[in-house]
């Protein structure tokens, strides 16, 4: 009975029941995930994962495939981490080491409010304003530049541009992430010891020399967990690109065509699929995918910082 | 900690408190598509009596689910159940309200109504069949328009809708060709377009994209004042879509011979029928358990179909005719009962 009275005691078993909570939360997440799946995946197998028929009729028609709704999550994610992550080291390393210190301390206030918006704010504006935008002043352009009859035809930009579509779900997605990276980013520059720049400048570098040989390669560990952090926020995302992605369940090549990502396709049709136990049972095998692809990415990216460790020995 | 045991025993007591009041609650949950008017309904009938109803637009889907379980005092869809499904699970089901499907379109200049569109052209459009609006068969029935030589881009809806099964429905009846390769229901397999979410979503897409058409509620291309198309009926006219033009669907129908109050309007006879009408229907359980609530219920319905007429028709819906309204009231009567006790005289 003492020993429970003793504070010591009592904390690590408090912490640790936190801890292993979350441990079995995301176990039973898991389990909960392939249990409300089961009557897709005896169906439909591991070829739910190569087919885009996606087909709710209540007859004898109805079937389901992942293909469409993985690729839309996969080239969204992929169009939106190439625009952020150079943008966001560029950004952060401004705000760290050229910037004056008020301009860098707005701005990164700023960035960090941009950060809290809610997504569903940027699906909002991404449909009224940002879609006809980049409709009228970017896919129309390269659509006319596609249409000149001497230059090759791109498969990249077949089809009439209407705003909504990959190209543009992509870059909302983008400046979704932008701000949230470059804080974190920003946040990992701030820890590089002035000392080691110091003594880099005394040796004679260019500020551009400090940047990109010192301080990146110190903090690259951070940086590719901030890049991966985005990842993860933009794979998940739900509403900001339900509203601009177009919402059909078709693979193309061009960047101008509707599609449809694992998040929207669960938001969208979830509430109506109740009826029908495989439609329900399809989307909840969506879910499942969707949970995989996460612990995927989360793995690799400590597969990758790991090897890094080991390269740069022990920082 | 005499402090602390105080806050939570007041903390307790105002939750106990707040539960009894909430006492004379009806719950239902269900379609989105009569949302409007049934919100305007139950808020007047709470200033008039005091009674609160509870109402959650999760989709029909989700109103026939909930209603199933038992989790909600009525559930409400605008797909109506088949008989035997009612029987299955001890339901009845009665129209409560009308509206119309309307297709909208984005083309500069045009005015509403003056578009006119034949049940094939429609289907053929919706198919991806047809590319342009210039196309020559398009062109044929509306020589008074000038039609530009912009591709067309269809606008349906991503999420599982009661609009989209009347629409479909529509569709399905009229096109063999549809009936085989696409079918009907809440959600289907678009063959061409894009999806927008909600209502809304199909009316801000439509809006944004030159060339667009979709297809929404009448209510809701009246209030956004979005340009909609005349469609040709089955008598072979083309119609507007206008409270008269539901009205005249709606009493063509033959209720008294559908069992469980099961009718389509969509392709109704008439001469001035608009094509894609539909009824949205609520769903009681025939026993009920809780007395009070279900008589409630069931007074809250009677006040909407004889108080109810304006406000519906304001917000662009169509009340149920007076003669319908009566053989609802005769299947209260003879099905809806507590214990052995009718509820409804």
């Amino acid at each position: 009975m003492k020993r429970f009275l003793n504070i010591d005691f009592t904390f690590k078993t408090l912490s640790m029941s936190g801890a292993l909570f979350q441990v079995i939360l995301l176990i039973a997440l898991l389990v909960m995930l392939i249990y409300t799946s089961r009557l897709a995946i005896s169906e439909f197998g591991a070829g739910f994962i190569l087919s885009s028929e996606w087909n709710p009729a209540e007859d004898e028609r109805e079937t389901y495939g992942a293909a469409a709704s993985i690729f839309g999550t996969l080239v969204s994610t992929f169009i939106a981490m190439i625009l952020a992550v150079p943008l966001s080291l560029v950004t952060a390393l401004f705000l760290v080491e050229l910037a004056p210190k008020l301009l860098s301390n707005i701005v990164g206030y700023g960035i960090e409010l941009l950060a809290a918006i809610p997504s569903i704010i940027y699906g909002m504006w991404g449909l009224f304003i940002f879609a006809p935008f980049i409709r009228k002043y970017l896919q129309s352009p390269l659509k006319g530049l596609n249409e000149v009859s001497f230059l090759p035809e791109i498969p990249l930009f077949e089809g009439p541009p209407m705003g909504i579509g990959i190209m543009t779900a992509g870059i909302v997605l983008a400046l979704m992430i932008l701000p949230f990276i470059t804080a974190v980013m920003r946040d990992v520059f701030l820890m590089v010891p002035q000392v080691l720049k110091e003594s880099v400048y005394g040796l004679g570098a260019v500020t551009y020399e400090v940047t990109s040989r010192v301080m990146v390669r110190y903090g690259i560990q951070g940086l590719i967990g901030a890049t991966f952090l985005g990842m993860a926020r933009a794979i998940g995302e739900t509403m900001a690109i339900t509203f601009i992605i177009g919402n059909v369940h078709k693979i193309s090549a061009s960047l101008f065509s509707p599609a449809t990502s694992i998040a929207s396709t669960i938001a969208n049709e979830f509430a109506e699929a109740y009826t029908q136990p495989l439609y329900i049972q399809s989307l909840m095998f969506l879910g499942l995918i969707l949970f995989l692809i996460s612990f995927i990415v989360q793995f690799v990216a400590y597969w990758w910082v790991g090897k890094l460790q080991k390269s740069m020995g022990v920082q | 900690m005499k402090k602390i045991t105080t806050i939570i025993l007041l903390l307790f007591l105002v939750g106990f408190l707040i539960q009894t009041l909430d006492a004379e609650i009806i719950e239902g949950a269900g379609a989105s598509f009569p949302k409007p008017v049934y919100h305007k309904w139950m808020h007047k009938y709470y200033e008039l009596t005091g009674v609160k109803i509870n109402y959650q637009s999760i989709g029909s889907g989700g109103g026939i689910a909930n209603i199933e379980a038992k989790k909600v005092d009525f559930g409400a869809s605008d797909k109506p159940l088949k008989k035997d499904e009612l029987d299955e699970s001890g339901l009845i089901q009665f129209p409560m309200v009308m509206g119309g499907v309307v297709p909208i379109i984005n083309l500069e200049g045009l005015e509403p109504g003056s578009l006119k569109l034949t049940s094939a052209l429609l289907v053929d459009i919706f198919q991806g069949k047809i590319k342009k609006w210039n196309d020559i068969n398009i062109q044929k029935i509306n020589s008074d328009l000038h039609l530009p030589k912009l591709d067309i881009t269809v606008v349906h809806r991503a999420d599982g809708s009661g609009t989209t099964w009347i629409f479909t429905n529509y569709l399905d009846k009229v096109s063999p060709e549809w009936h085989e390769k696409v079918g009907y229901g809440k959600t289907v397999k678009w063959p061409a377009g894009i999806g927008g979410k909600g209502n809304e979503g199909v009316a801000s897409n439509v809006m944004q994209i030159e060339g667009a058409i979709g297809y929404v509620e009448f209510a809701y291309a009246h209030e956004n004042q979005i340009p909609y198309a005349s469609l040709q009926n089955q008598s072979g006219n083309f119609v507007k879509p206008k409270i008269e033009s539901f009205q005249s669907a709606a009493a063509n129908a033959d209720w008294s011979n559908a069992p469980g109050f099961y009718i389509v309007l969509t392709d109704q006879p008439g001469a001035e029928s608009w094509p894609i009408t539909g009824a949205t229907f609520i769903l009681i359980h025939k026993e009920q358990s809780k007395k009070d609530v279900a008589s409630e219920a069931l007074k809250f319905f009677d006040w909407c179909y004889k108080y109810g007429d304006k406000t519906a028709i304001d917000l662009n819906y169509v009340p149920i005719p007076d003669n319908v309204v009566k053989l609802v009231q005769e299947v209260w009567t003879k099905d809806v009962t507590c214990m052995g006790v009718k509820l409804w005289k």
